[in-house]
């Protein structure tokens, strides 16, 4: 095991895990109570035409992707919000269009020796020191965003009819959680990969749900399983030499597994009687 | 001789339409301070569109609206003076926070962005709290709490800040008979003590009959509106309603009522 943490390689593979499980596991509790699971999912396949564009025009793939997804994501924020479509609907189209246009973009690119199987699967041992910058900017810059905004984005997930009526600017709010949401998914795309990506935002979350009576202990509890998840998916894909995004996955599984069969205090539904 | 002094909420001739469709036309009335309005008419009369128009959320196509002596769209950051208390309470029973984390969301507003509460905002959480009846609940999850308690948890949200304009929108529906007069009994004791002017929707006449200082009776334009005892008798509320009423016996008659 010693020998293993001694390798560069190793150790930047446990810090990315760590920075992306810390953010994931915040951005999570957002995106599980405020019901947004689909927008992560459509967020994440999008970045694929990022790093198509990344590629095609030589910037920086998960740079072009970040700039992508968050445009994106204020695209399906905006047609759900006009009431133009249902947010499903909105998602739906703008996701599948985007990976059309990676597809195509890529298939395009004579030059292309990307390794795309990295972008969509993820490949964690190959962070480098200057994916790691990027990974800590990223990181610093929204968790720093949410912590000054957490009372505002808390009212919005819990009754956004009036958080509106009392004045919060809920608009404003809404398109900033998304970018948030749209840099989480980017800097995790190292890690577990563009399919795999919404697994991180919303199964540690889904655990804290399960077990924590208030939100400290369930944003506590999502970082918590985010983050061991991802160091011991990533020793255990070690030593049973498998793909490490799909076994931090796995891992994360099942500790939401062993939560479902603790049993939660009853509730009253809204409005009951009594 | 002293002036009298201006309403609390002065509504004159105002029109909406939402998506080129009148909802709300001709609509008048005044609230003075301390007192407690309540807005009646059949579903689909718009009283939750005239609700949002107070709250700034939808803009009057015409006429003209004044909520604390502004435009409800200049209030800003003042309208955390206005309590609201919403109609549907679809909120997932699940969401992990504790009575006093739903009631410091009132003080959000008063707090402004990038501040974290301080102790003097916990100190008023409480307070509202203890007004509405639920000390000792604090820390339990909103959740847990039966439904009249969850209203009143949901009425000391809508306390917290600066209020002095108090709005329901069918605070009262889905709780039992006991919870519904325990809701009047604390709403009645807040404008004694607070000096809260109070506007609420309700389907319920006969609660808000008793409740309220004035009604008003609308179904797209204004009906009539007067002390209770003359628009719960009134001709034109069986207009707006088109059917026939006897309050007596509690029941409800269909009928055809006079040509609207």
């Amino acid at each position: 095991m010693t020998e293993l943490l001694s390798y560069g390689f190793m150790q930047r593979a446990l810090v990315a895990g760590v920075l992306v499980g810390l953010l994931c596991g915040v951005l999570g509790f957002f995106v599980v109570l405020k019901r947004m699971s689909f927008i992560g999912v459509g967020i994440s396949h999008s970045a694929f035409g990022g790093i198509a564009i990344g590629v095609l025009c030589g910037v920086e793939p998960l740079i072009a992707a970040a700039i992508f997804a968050t445009l994106v994501a204020w695209g399906i924020g905006w047609l759900s919000r006009a009431g133009r479509l249902h947010e499903d609907t909105s998602i739906g189209i703008l996701f599948s269009s985007a990976m059309a246009l990676g597809v195509a973009l890529i298939s395009l690119s004579r030059t292309y020796q990307v390794d795309l199987f990295g972008y969509l699967f993820g490949n964690i041992l190959s962070v480098s020191t200057g994916d790691l910058w990027l990974l800590g900017g990223l990181s610093l810059v929204v968790l720093s965003t949410v912590a000054l905004l957490f009372k505002e984005l808390l009212f919005l997930s819990f009754d956004e009819e009036v958080a509106r009526a009392s004045g919060l600017p809920v608009s404003a709010l809404w398109y900033l959680l998304l970018t948030c949401l749209a840099l989480a998914v980017v800097a995790a795309i190292r890690v577990v990969g563009i399919v795999l990506v919404e697994a991180l935002l919303v199964i540690p979350a889904a655990i804290g749900y399960q077990v924590a009576g208030g939100y400290r202990m369930m944003i506590g509890l999502s970082v918590l399983s985010a983050v061991t998840a991802a160091v011991a998916g990533l020793l255990i894909s070690y030593f049973l030499n498998v793909a490490a995004g799909a076994t931090i996955v796995l891992t994360l599984t099942v500790l939401f597994g062993l939560t479902l069969a603790r049993k939660r205090p009853a509730t009253h539904r809204a409005g009951a009687a009594g | 001789m002293t002036a009298t002094p201006p309403p609390i909420v002065d509504v004159s001739s105002v029109a909406v339409e939402i998506d080129g469709h009148p909802v709300l036309w001709d609509i008048t009335f005044a609230v003075p301070a301390g007192k407690f309005l309540g807005i009646i008419g059949p579903n689909g009369a718009g009283k939750t569109t005239l609700l949002r128009v107070l709250l700034g959320l939808i803009a009057p196509t015409r006429g003209s609206v004044r909520v604390l002596h502004r435009s409800p769209r200049e209030l800003g950051r003042g309208a955390h003076q206005i309590g609201y208390v919403p109609q549907r309470l679809d909120f997932d029973p699940r969401f992990p926070v504790s009575v006093r984390d739903v009631v410091m969301m009132g003080r959000v507003c008063c707090l402004g962005l990038f501040r974290f509460p301080r102790r003097e905002d916990w100190r008023k959480v409480d307070e509202s709290i203890q007004r509405v009846g639920l000390s000792g609940q604090e820390r339990r999850r909103l959740g847990e709490l039966s439904g009249g308690e969850q209203q009143r948890a949901f009425v000391a949200r809508a306390l917290c800040a600066e209020t002095k304009l108090l709005l329901l929108d069918e605070a009262t529906t889905g709780l039992d008979l006991p919870a519904q007069h325990e809701l009047y009994a604390l709403l009645q004791r807040l404008r004694r003590e607070l000096g809260l002017t109070v506007i609420a929707v309700s389907h319920d006449l006969l609660a808000l009959g008793v409740h309220a200082d004035n009604l008003i009776c609308i179904n797209g334009t204004t009906h009539i509106h007067g002390n209770p005892q003359m628009v719960l008798q009134s001709d034109q509320l069986r207009e707006a309603y088109r059917c026939e009423f006897d309050f007596l016996s509690h029941e409800v008659h269909e009928g055809e009522g006079p040509s609207a």
